[in-house]
């Protein structure tokens, strides 16, 4: 008996002065932690992990955070003895939480070759974060449906093609009338399932409202890098309005069902060709693929612009920017800085590292290491390319970054569903995110 | 006795419509895992037909994306290393402070039973803080946080039973020459074996089903199935419904075969423990 | 008698009594500190004085909101709980064919994680909401309502089975001697079933109202708090004002202190209502 004892005393000794004075060596040198934000891309950034320990013998370690918990990770995360040495930023305002943890990245091989410097995160001399994706998002379309449409003997509008779409008036019409003709084209709604299940409500509280949140700050002239941007007024929330209404009233779902959609469910709703349309960007590409049963062709799925009715956007493109700025911890080991850079200066330049960027992860990446011809083949980021490229449109940045607050962004978003149930109306959630933006800009 | 017999079988139909209601939830579920994962959330109660049927799909998808028997081991090593090292720990612990009896054992006493009152939520990031600061932040170390956090109630409960021990066998056993250490476990911990037996079960209940402890000390590491079910709502960019009832079927099998071999002493230790606790 | 007992302080209380203090002691008192400072990581604490706090209670942080909840709620679930339990007790004291099987079955559900039941019920609920057009977040009540059917359906089993220990533990000559002098079934409940049962309904009660307040993994998983944060209790509302907001650790500290002692206040409650009785008894 008394060596039963013994034995699970010395068990519990070992255990606790193993734990702790593994300290030391918890971490070993030849570790860098990845903190990956793209839920999409965790499966990609695994493989990346393997090729790397393969070619380098450097172990890298990726998390990834659950959709919509990047901030709440991060930051249980950085206060751990082994923090993530690789994290992201989403634009100056995570910047500003995070800037006494990121380190200046002006002399590193990465900022070099980044072809656009205005692009990064910089503050005086110094550079803080390297955007490593640009990305675009609009109105995805089927065109195999479009064009039915636009063949119909019916159809009540004068447009004869997707191309002469050129406005919201425009788009209104095409929308209502193919509704009107929905049996006739095989489809539920005209527009894919507007998800706003909580943490799944991004593409309205974020990428529709930055719409009218970017024609507002030109119209007023504002920087938005250097100017008091804690008010606004949403004085194209009637824009807002009109496109929101258009989406939720021509739906695959009724709206007061809306609260328990999620992304997911509108990509494979479009990818089994129960609607015409979907607003997101091409990173949506593998959630479309991926989906069983798939009945859209790879060569009809393109973009095109969202419009809201106001004025000159018919010269107006696609949503391209970025929110994806990496940064290196500068409160990690010397070792492990030095590590973290030649890591991602090898993903982005190295053959190895573009071939997985270009095909695993579906990045259209803003390196001058690319060739043109090493950019992803999907027919999104293809669409992208074409918008970018093509003459007498302008692209509508993403402002969306100075959005105040996650809490912000999930205020407006929980109010955009009580919009669609009935239980507020856009006057209502209107000042309520006026007065969110004020409150969170604090 | 007649009239009893007679009046029982309204009762007896009345329990029967409710015990189906209450296997009824489960039932959905498992019926909706075996059905495409977007034909779920339009009709939950629709049996599978040839259009929705998916035969394992969701299983395959969900243990391939929880990682569901690395999760299943994890929580499996964690409840049972727990378990085991509160009923042992918790009941030397208590058996000493006990008989112990002076300011010190008296105070540690209380602050054990004071810890029971403490919610989670008031000590769920210091404990985070501190666990990861000591490297506890892996499943052996969430073995010691539950040793520390559960031994409160574990202690409270043994306590009773501690003190309804005569003092006379602990004399005899003093007088037959053995030291604290060989009396308590061939004389004290047989007596104490119900209770250690009520004990296991509420922590295992407990510990098994936990969320927020694991999640926030380990979550990012080691997922055990609270946390693979939770994550594989927000996790992937991408809300699988099929995936989801699948894993929670197979996070309830384990549950209903505990369930069902331990059924008695489940029941019998609720009891013990609800009227001591 | 044991003379040297507390030589063996090392092998019966120290490894437990380490586990406690890193686990709980520490953590405790680091808390209770931390609520009145502000800080991100432990190091970089600032001393603050009140200001947590009254942040804590100002109108915009939602936790009075969650606080009010939490209480609605557990006022409904106190009562339907153990309303049902003791009614299902009452039916299995009978003796009827098949009582260890239904006992069983009820008690099925206490068993399965929060987490799991969160999600079981969120398709279930929102399957039945489909027939009106609406899911579970159009509406708060939808949420409040779908949580104490959660909790009833988790919980009726585990205080059904403390209902029936208790009606166990009357001494049946007591019933046969009412029953002797003619009293009703309903006379029978009224004077010698409730007032006996007594102890078990101050324990259910309590155990309800603790469980109540502390629910926290059903909340995550049944509605997360949609609609706009409506439904969030106050383990919920804690958790997201720590994790979901920077700038705010101080404050949800301080919030995990006032809940701390809320709960221990109810515990307190209880030991009080607990000990008055015996002393009747």
């Amino acid at each position: 008996m008394k060596k039963a004892i013994s034995f699970f005393m010395i068990a519990v000794i070992f255990v606790i002065s193993l734990s702790v004075l593994g300290g030391c060596n918890k971490e070993s040198a030849e570790t860098i932690y990845f903190l990956n934000f793209k839920p999409e891309s965790a499966a990609a950034y695994d493989e990346i992990a393997k090729v790397y320990k393969e070619e380098k013998g450097v172990e890298l370690k990726v998390v990834t955070a659950a959709s919509g918990t990047y901030e709440q990770t991060l930051k249980s995360e950085m206060a751990k003895s082994t923090a993530p040495t690789i994290f992201q930023i989403n634009g100056p305002k995570g910047y500003a939480n995070w800037k006494s943890y990121c380190k200046d990245l002006k002399d590193t091989a990465l900022y070099n070759a980044l072809t656009d410097k205005n692009l990064a995160i910089t503050e005086g001399d110094g550079v803080y974060g390297i955007p490593y994706v640009v990305e675009g998002y609009g109105i995805i379309y089927n065109s195999e449906i479009v064009d039915k449409y636009f063949a119909l003997d019916n159809k009540k509008v004068k447009l004869n093609s997707v191309e002469e779409i050129k406005s919201f008036a425009d788009l209104k019409a095409v929308v209502e009338d193919m509704t009107a003709n929905k049996e006739k084209l095989g489809i539920d709604g005209v527009f894919a399932s507007t998800s706003l299940k909580t943490g799944e409500d991004w593409r309205w509280q974020t990428h529709l409202a930055n719409i009218p949140i970017h024609y507002e700050f030109k119209k007023n002239g504002t920087n938005i890098s250097t100017d008091d941007l804690s008010e606004i007024k949403f004085e194209y929330a009637e824009n807002f309005k009109n496109i929101f209404d258009l989406y939720i009233n021509n739906s695959v779902t009724d709206k007061k069902l809306l609260g328990s959609k999620s992304v997911t469910d509108s990509m494979a709703e479009f990818a089994l060709g129960k609607c015409a349309m979907v607003q997101n960007g091409n990173w949506a590409w593998s959630q479309i693929r991926d989906v069983a049963g798939n009945k859209v062709k790879e060569e009809n799925i393109k973009f095109l612009p969202i419009y809201t009715g106001i004025e000159g956007e018919e010269t107006q493109g696609l949503c391209i920017g970025t929110e994806s700025f990496i940064c290196i911890n500068k409160n990690a080991s010397e070792e492990q800085q030095k590590l973290s850079e030649e890591f991602l200066y090898w993903l982005y330049s190295s053959d190895t590292g573009k071939k997985l960027v270009t095909e695993k992860l579906d990045f259209i990446a803003p390196f001058s290491t690319f060739e043109e011809a090493e950019a992803p083949k999907d027919p999104l980021a293809k669409e992208i390319i074409r918008y970018m490229n093509r003459d007498n449109v302008t692209t509508i940045p993403w402002d969306f970054t100075v959005f105040p607050s996650q809490t912000f962004k999930e205020n407006f978003g929980a109010g955009l569903l009580s919009y669609s149930q009935g239980s507020k109306t856009f006057e209502e959630i209107k000042n309520d995110m006026i007065n969110d933006w004020k409150k969170e800009s604090k | 006795m007649e009239m009893r017999k007679s009046k029982s079988i309204p009762t007896f139909i009345l329990l029967v419509i409710l015990a189906v209601l209450f296997i009824a939830p489960v039932f959905v579920v498992l019926i909706n895992s075996f059905k495409g994962q977007f034909y779920i959330s339009d009709a939950p109660f629709s049996l599978p037909n040839a259009l929705t049927f998916s035969g394992l799909t969701n299983y395959l998808n969900g243990i391939e994306k929880t990682g569901f028997f690395t999760a299943f081991l994890y929580s499996l090593f964690v409840t049972v290393g727990s378990v085991l090292l509160l009923t042992l720990g918790a009941s030397m612990t208590s058996w000493y402070l006990i008989r112990a009896k002076n300011k010190v054992s008296t105070l540690l006493y209380y602050l054990f039973v004071f810890s029971m009152i403490v919610p989670f939520q008031m000590v769920m990031f210091t404990m985070s803080k501190i666990a990861n600061i000591l490297n506890l932040d892996n499943p052996l170390g969430l073995i010691i946080l539950y040793l520390g956090f559960g031994a409160g109630l574990s202690i409270f409960i043994f306590s009773g039973f501690v003190k309804a021990i005569p003092l006379e066998i602990e004399e005899a056993a003093v007088v037959d020459g053995c030291n604290p250490i060989k009396m308590f476990f061939s004389v004290i911990f047989p007596i104490l074996r119900p209770t250690a037996v009520t004990v296991a079960i509420l922590n295992t209940m407990w510990i098994w089903n936990d969320y927020l402890l694991p999640y926030l000390t380990v979550g990012n590491d080691y997922k055990t199935i609270p946390i693979a079910i939770q994550y594989l709502q927000g996790g992937y960019g991408a809300r699988d419904m099929g995936a989801l009832m699948a894993m929670l079927v197979l996070a309830i099998i384990p549950i209903i075969a505990f369930y069902i071999i331990c059924q008695k002493y489940i029941i019998r230790g609720v009891v013990a423990g609800a009227v001591k606790g | 008698m044991h003379k040297h007992l507390s030589r063996y302080f090392g092998v019966f209380a120290l490894p437990t009594l380490l586990a406690f203090s890193v686990a709980f002691l520490i953590p405790f008192l680091l808390g209770i500190y931390l609520s009145f400072t502000e800080f991100t990581t432990v190091t970089d604490a600032q001393f603050v004085g009140f200001s947590n706090y009254i942040a804590a209670f100002a109108d915009d942080t939602g936790f009075l909101d969650a606080l009010w909840f939490t209480v609605k709620f557990a006022v409904v679930s106190i009562i339907t709980i153990n309303l049902f339990a003791f009614l299902l007790a009452l039916a299995l004291t009978k003796g009827i064919k098949g009582t260890n099987l239904f006992r069983a079955v009820f008690f099925m559900p206490n068993l399965i994680g929060g987490i799991v039941l969160g999600y079981i019920w969120q398709v279930i609920i929102n399957g039945f909401l489909l027939f009106w057009g609406v899911d579970i977040t159009v509406n708060a009540d939808y949420g409040f309502w779908g949580l104490v059917i959660l909790t009833n359906w988790q919980m009726i089993g585990y205080m059904m089975v403390i209902y029936i220990a208790g009606i166990n533990n009357i001494p049946p000559q007591l019933i046969e001697a009412a029953k002797i002098d003619g009293a009703t079934p309903l006379q029978i409940l009224r004077k010698i079933t409730l007032p006996l049962t007594m102890p078990s309904f101050t324990i259910c009660t309590f155990l309800t109202l603790t469980n109540s307040f502390k629910l926290f993994d059903q909340n995550l998983a049944l509605t997360a708090g949609a609609p706009n944060r409506e439904t969030s209790m106050l383990a919920l509302d804690i958790y997201n004002t720590f994790y979901g907001k920077i700038g705010y650790e101080g404050v949800g500290q301080a919030k995990g202190v006032v809940f701390f002692l809320l709960v221990a206040g109810l515990a307190l409650l209880q030991l009080y209502i607990t000990r008055s009785r015996e002393v009747e008894a």
